[in-house]
């Protein structure tokens, strides 16, 4: 079982972030389950959903407590939201943020961080700070637990079409191509 | 309009399913569609609004061939597919919470009336203190009001047994309203693999479709709907008995026909889903835990866990909450020394769960004493995770040797 908690704040997409890569990884023969958390969600408050995949059928249909990884789809979120709290050690950060690995914000139990300028990149795209598509590319190259072209195929069968398909797929693949990894490797061995 | 045929022909295969990621809503939407009801009535209420958008949206593409009204508030619109119903027309809605509530007056008439129309509950805790998230307070506080009412623990659940439903309902041995309830933000929402029936094997299920001339109102075969009964002269009295006992019967025909028609959805569709009570992992077990909805697959990751540990629990899960299954709870009884019983509501009468309350009742029946104790947990949208039911199962364990009739635990009480 590899568990997921995305953050984000309401209008960013971390809910339908969550939805599309359980799509991808059900493309890729996975289980996947994903759960968003419940709010009075609007526009700017932070948000939480939820993601388990494994080769197995999943059965618990709970909130996550102890993730594996945590996708931030927001710079600022982690100044007011304790985004850290349960994950595993050794576990995976993948972040939003046009900062250097020295000035983000981090745990100890983070071992692989994924750095992605999702915001600076979104608004090139989109003209919007809408991070989601970003984020799951981020996601793909920082982890490897889904592969590029399982986001790419799920985005295509998904509710997007023409202009809006277009713009996500560049999302993903320079989400992808634009984000640098580092391994904290005292951290990976603790 | 159909009743159910099970004389139908069983292909020996499904037409191939086709896979899909979807939440529990959408889940009941499709289920919705592959049914084929001729007319829909909605008002959306969190956790549901999802669910009919999904409905509207089918029948705005045109997938969906039924009417759809647009209803001021709940009350109509369940009055409004009463009108449905009587013209031979197979209806469907969902609600929940607040909207159940305002709903009562015809919903009380809808069972009465012996109305087969399908309402899928998407349970909401109650208010007040305000709250809009999940709980099964709304189902439980209907549950005597004489619709068969069965609970989902998956999202394939909730598509497959919305389609059994229809069939259920509309059995000329049950001829009863049915809701499906589905737990409101973990399965309402929760998004996973589903498999989605072929069209042409639903309708196979279904049987020819032709106007339910149970309940269809017709000059040339003219029917007293809702007479005025009661009172205590003439034949007021007995009339009424004889709609409650009527009322009853059905509830109790309902049972075999669940049985019957889950059967036969298996067969069709290669699915088996436990159609009044589940046992997992029971054989063996000196005691058991008793789970209602979509808490269940958490509680059976901790039965394997506690196994593993060398625990000798299992667990019984109810489907058909109503009517009670008492025969098929009384066999899963007599296996076990001692009984947790995990609710999603509060049975404020008694100080313990609805559905605790109602299993001390069959424990009766079995003539043997059994401990047991009621655990309440997942209010308004709490979580009952693996670790929570880890707790039920140490509590549990402990009335093998100290059967002494103690409080309801509250698990989330200190979460």
């Amino acid at each position: 079982m590899y568990e997921v908690r995305f953050h984000g704040r309401g209008g960013q997409g971390a809910v339908t972030a969550a939805a599309m890569l359980a799509a991808a990884l059900l493309e890729e023969g996975k289980y996947a389950v994903s759960i968003p958390s419940f709010g009075f969600e609007r526009r700017g408050a932070p948000v939480v959903s939820f993601l388990r995949c494994s080769d197995r059928e999943i059965r618990q249909l709970t909130n996550i407590y102890t993730p594996d990884c945590l996708i931030c789809v927001d710079p600022t979120l982690a100044k007011t939201v304790d985004i850290f709290g349960g994950l595993k050690p050794g576990g995976t950060l993948v972040q939003a943020t046009n900062k250097p690995l020295a000035e983000v914000a981090l745990s100890p139990s983070v071992a692989t961080v994924g750095l992605c300028d999702a915001i600076g990149i979104a608004l090139q795209i989109f003209s919007k700070p809408i991070t989601n598509t970003l984020m799951l590319g981020a996601f793909a190259r920082t982890t490897g637990v889904v592969s590029l072209d399982a986001l790419k195929r799920s985005l295509e069968d998904s509710d997007f079409r023409d202009a809006g398909l277009k713009q996500n797929l560049l999302a993903l693949e320079r989400g992808y191509n634009e984000t640098a990894v580092y391994q904290i490797p005292q951290r990976a061995a603790a | 309009m159909t009743t159910a045929t099970l004389e139908t022909p069983i292909q020996a295969k499904p037409a191939k399913q086709k896979v899909m990621l979807v939440e529990g809503n959408e889940a009941a939407a499709l289920g919705v569609a592959l049914a084929r009801p001729d007319m829909v009535a909605v008002y959306p209420i969190t956790p549901q609004s999802s669910l009919v958008e999904h409905v509207a949206k089918l029948i705005a593409d045109g997938k969906m061939d039924a009417d759809i009204v647009d209803a001021e508030g709940e009350h109509s619109v369940l009055s409004v597919l009463q009108g449905g119903a009587l013209a031979g027309a197979r209806t469907y809605t969902a609600t929940c919470g607040p909207g159940l509530a305002f709903m009562f007056e015809p919903y009380f008439r809808t069972s009465g009336m012996r109305l087969p129309i399908v309402m899928s509950i998407v349970t909401r805790d109650g208010i007040t203190p305000q709250s809009v998230w999940g709980g099964h307070q709304d189902a439980m506080t209907v549950r005597e009001v004489g619709w068969v009412q069965v609970y989902c623990e998956t999202v394939q659940e909730v598509l497959d047994t919305t389609i059994m439903a229809f069939k259920i309902a509309e059995h000329h041995d049950v001829m009863l309203p049915v809701n499906i309830c589905l737990d409101g933000n973990y399965l309402s929402y929760g998004t996973s693999r589903v498999e989605l029936p072929n069209q042409e094997d639903v309708d196979a299920f279904m049987g020819a479709k032709d106007v339910n001339w149970h309940v269809a109102l017709d000059p040339l075969r003219p029917m007293a709907v809702d007479p005025l009964t009661g009172g205590s002269g003439g034949k007021g009295p007995s009339t009424f008995v004889r709609y409650r006992k009527g009322q009853c019967k059905g509830m109790q025909n309902s049972l075999r026909v669940i049985e019957e028609i889950h059967e036969e959805w298996a067969q069709r569709f290669g699915r088996r889903f436990a159609p009044l009570v589940e046992e997992y992992r029971l054989d063996g077990a000196d005691y058991a835990i008793m789970t209602l909805g979509s808490m269940t697959g958490a509680a059976k990751d901790a039965i394997d866990e506690a196994r593993d540990a060398g625990r000798k629990v299992g667990l019984i899960k109810i489907k058909t909450f109503s009517p009670f299954p008492i025969d098929a709870l009384l066999k899963s009884f007599a296996k076990i020394q001692a009984l947790g019983v995990v609710d999603r509501s509060v049975g404020f009468r008694w100080n313990c769960g609805p559905m605790y309350q109602e299993t001390m009742g069959v424990l009766y029946r079995l003539g043997r004493h059994i401990p047991s104790m009621s655990f309440i947990g997942g209010l308004a949208g709490a979580d009952i995770t693996v670790g929570h039911f880890h707790r039920v199962i140490e509590a549990t364990e402990k009335l093998l040797s100290n059967p002494a009739p103690i409080e309801p635990v509250w698990l989330n009480e200190k979460d």
